[in-house]
């Protein structure tokens, strides 16, 4: 597995000590609120609802068994022992003490890790497929590009002011686990003529303004991914929007300039610099990708798996939906679900994490992983240990058998939390979850996809839910605004709002009335929700969630 | 025509704690929002606005929030400042596990 370079050490040991002086700077009062903010949002640090909340990166999700351990000690001793996992493939700390974080910060560096460039206007934390290096459908394991991307843009000195954030996902499969449809830049690996190289899509976000991102490069070979992505971010950095925080983005920029008239510009500027790139990145990339070369697959016999199939419908049900195929004979990918009926969606105990960095040694060749859907990975689990591992994952409740299914939600912390929030979104997310648990349709329900924001900003991609619930403040009261066949996948598409928003008691019925109009109107079993919704469109959905009866009406606000 | 002014509370986070605070009648910085100073006048709601700016030493952020007289001091009005004098509504963390905790000593 890759660790960091000394550099990569240094570096961050050395902006801990900075921050340590300046915190104490700002304890002391010689740095006044205005010079101190930049300097810790730089350094993951924000100021929410109630307390500090520190922010830190997991690059592309991936972490290994002692990382896992120090962020349960983390989240024990300066936390209030646990962490929230976000949709961003990064860990909060709900509860930091100002004068904590740099000894936080400083036990992240024990083990490669930091809080750097997971805020402000900066290239952040590069995302990709959590089933990279396991999926049995990829062409090639995204994380050495992720890391190449990660280390090319961490304190790029052009990069540092740009106009907005820049967020980039990267996936190595044909189906898009990463999203990358909706971020600035999705780099999504193709096969042309036996050659691997990328597809660039450019100018996706969600947000205010959700776009689906465009396509400026069908193939570029994977030599030319630096200097294109730097040409990129180089042409928004010229005629990106400074003026208005809401239209910086480069999803704006493309929209406004128009696809064709970026892709010349990018092309142009390409030209330009590829040159200047010799190669050294290519080196490093080799260097990567043989960093992250899979582990020794061993090859043993199945019966024990299919013996415990037979006998236990738990576990049956459980490897039916929480396990995806595997590149490797006889292995399959465990999604261990953080979305255990009514809890919080994406957190974990120190306990739990604990046990997942003991399962990842025992059965999981030391791997780990952090989906954006706020739930725990182990790619690389042979079969005939996954009993056992179900076992284990039962007893600390982290056996939930439902991926994929309704309770499998996103929500962003919301305004238990967010200072940003216009209303709350783990709420809403533990009651649906709590009756579909109650219902018990959930499995007869099938793929569904919600995504809770509590805010336009979208951190619960809303947008590209099945179902999206967007939390909004009406005159001073929590409202719900339902939006109906989002899909973040590689058939992306943006939700559409249904209509009128509901106050928070009345979205759980609205959610049950439309999964049983679902249920009502799909063609077969087969049909998912959405390919429902693309066949009938939203009519019949509309129906079930404003009926003419007087009580739907004064339902709906 | 302008606006009718409603009673206003000042409140921002303690600068250690992260925590929220609110202003006190005799300059002190409360966890406890009833212990606030009700401000009902807009002028000298600014003016204590100005003095909370100075502590920047204590406090981060200090702005007006709307509140209204309750039985034991000064109450929110919007759910945003409820919350704040609660805490998050998953877990007890927060002023509602500080005040039992309070009212178990
Ligand atoms: S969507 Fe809004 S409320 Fe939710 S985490 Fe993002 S900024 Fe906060």
């Amino acid at each position: 597995m890759y660790t960091y370079s000394e550099f990569d050490e240094a570096f961050v040991r050395e902006r801990v000590a900075q921050f340590r002086g300046q915190v104490e700077r700002r304890v002391d009062g010689s740095l006044t609120e205005d010079e101190f903010k930049p300097l810790r949002l730089m350094n993951g640090l924000y100021l929410q609802l109630h307390a500090y909340m520190l922010r830190v990166a997991i690059p592309y999700g991936t972490l290994n068994p002692d990382q896992m351990r120090q962020l349960a000690m983390i989240a024990e001793r300066w936390d209030r022992g646990y962490g929230h996992f976000t949709t961003r493939q990064n860990i909060q700390y709900n509860w930091p003490k100002l004068a904590d974080v740099p000894d936080m910060l400083d036990a992240l560096a024990d083990v490669g890790m930091h809080a750097i460039q997971t805020s402000g206007n900066t290239i952040r934390n590069v995302t990709a497929d959590h089933f990279a290096g396991a999926a049995a459908d990829e062409l090639l394991d995204p994380r050495p590009v992720a890391e190449l991307l990660r280390q090319w843009s961490t304190d790029h000195p052009e990069f540092q002011f740009l106009p907005r954030k820049f967020k980039i996902a990267v996936t190595g499969a044909p189906n898009d686990r990463a999203v990358v449809k909706s971020h600035d830049i999705g780099l999504q690996m193709v096969e042309r003529d036996g050659e691997t190289g990328v597809q660039v899509i450019v100018g996706g976000g969600l947000g205010r303004t959700p776009m689906i991102g465009k396509v400026v490069r069908e193939f570029l070979p994977l030599e030319d991914l630096l200097p294109y992505c730097e040409a990129i971010v180089s042409v928004w950095n010229l005629i990106g929007r400074r003026d208005n925080k809401y239209k910086a983005r480069i999803k704006i920029t493309v929209h406004e300039h128009g696809i064709d008239e970026i892709r010349r510009m990018v092309e142009e500027r390409f030209a330009e610099i590829r040159p200047g790139f010799t190669g050294v990145d290519q080196q490093l990339l080799a260097e990567l990708t043989g960093a992250f070369a899979p582990p020794a697959f061993k090859t043993a016999p199945t019966d024990a798996y299919e013996a415990a199939r037979a006998a236990d419908p738990v576990f049956r049900a459980w490897a039916d939906t929480n396990l995806a195929a595997h590149k490797a004979e006889g292995y399959a990918i465990v999604t261990v679900s953080l979305k255990a009926h009514g809890a919080t969606p994406g957190d974990a105990s120190a306990e739990q994490m604990r046990l997942l960095a003991d399962l990842a040694e025992r059965f999981g060749h030391q791997e780990l992983r952090i989906s954006h859907e706020q739930n725990v990975i182990l790619p690389h689990v042979h079969k005939a240990d996954l009993p056992e591992l179900h076992a284990a994952l039962k007893s600390a409740g982290l056996a939930t058998a439902n991926i994929g299914l309704v309770s499998d939600i996103i929500a962003c912390p919301g305004m238990d939390y967010c200072a940003l929030a216009t209303a709350r979104s783990i709420p809403i997310a533990q009651e649906i979850a709590t009756r579909i648990d109650e219902l018990k349709i959930e499995h007869e329900v099938g793929h569904m996809k919600i995504k809770i924001s509590g805010c336009i900003n979208a951190c619960g991609h809303h947008h590209v839910g099945h179902i999206g619930i967007l939390g909004l403040d009406r005159a001073g009261v929590e409202n719900y605004q339902i939006t109906l066949g989002g899909d973040g996948t590689e058939t992306a598409s943006i939700g559409e709002r249904a209509g009128p928003g509901f106050p928070a008691e009345g979205v759980v019925p609205a959610i049950e009335r439309l999964i049983f109009a679902y249920l009502d109107v799909r063609e077969s079993a087969d049909e998912t929700f959405l390919q429902a919704y693309r066949r009938l469109g939203p009519d019949p959905f509309k129906a079930a969630l404003y009926p003419a009866d007087d009580k739907g009406r004064a339902n709906a606000a | 025509m302008s606006r009718k002014f409603t009673p206003k509370v000042v409140t921002a986070n303690a600068l250690l704690e992260g925590d929220a605070v609110w202003l006190t009648a005799d300059d002190r910085w409360s966890t406890d929002m009833r212990e606030a100073e009700l401000l009902e006048d807009e002028a000298e709601a600014q003016v204590r606005l100005v003095f909370a700016a100075s502590q920047p030493d204590r406090v981060v952020g200090p702005y007006l929030a709307d509140a209204v007289a309750g039985p034991d001091g000064p109450e929110p009005t919007h759910f945003r400042e409820v919350f704040r004098t609660l805490g998050p509504s998953n877990y007890f963390h927060g002023k509602q596990a500080d005040e039992s905790a309070e009212a178990a000593r």
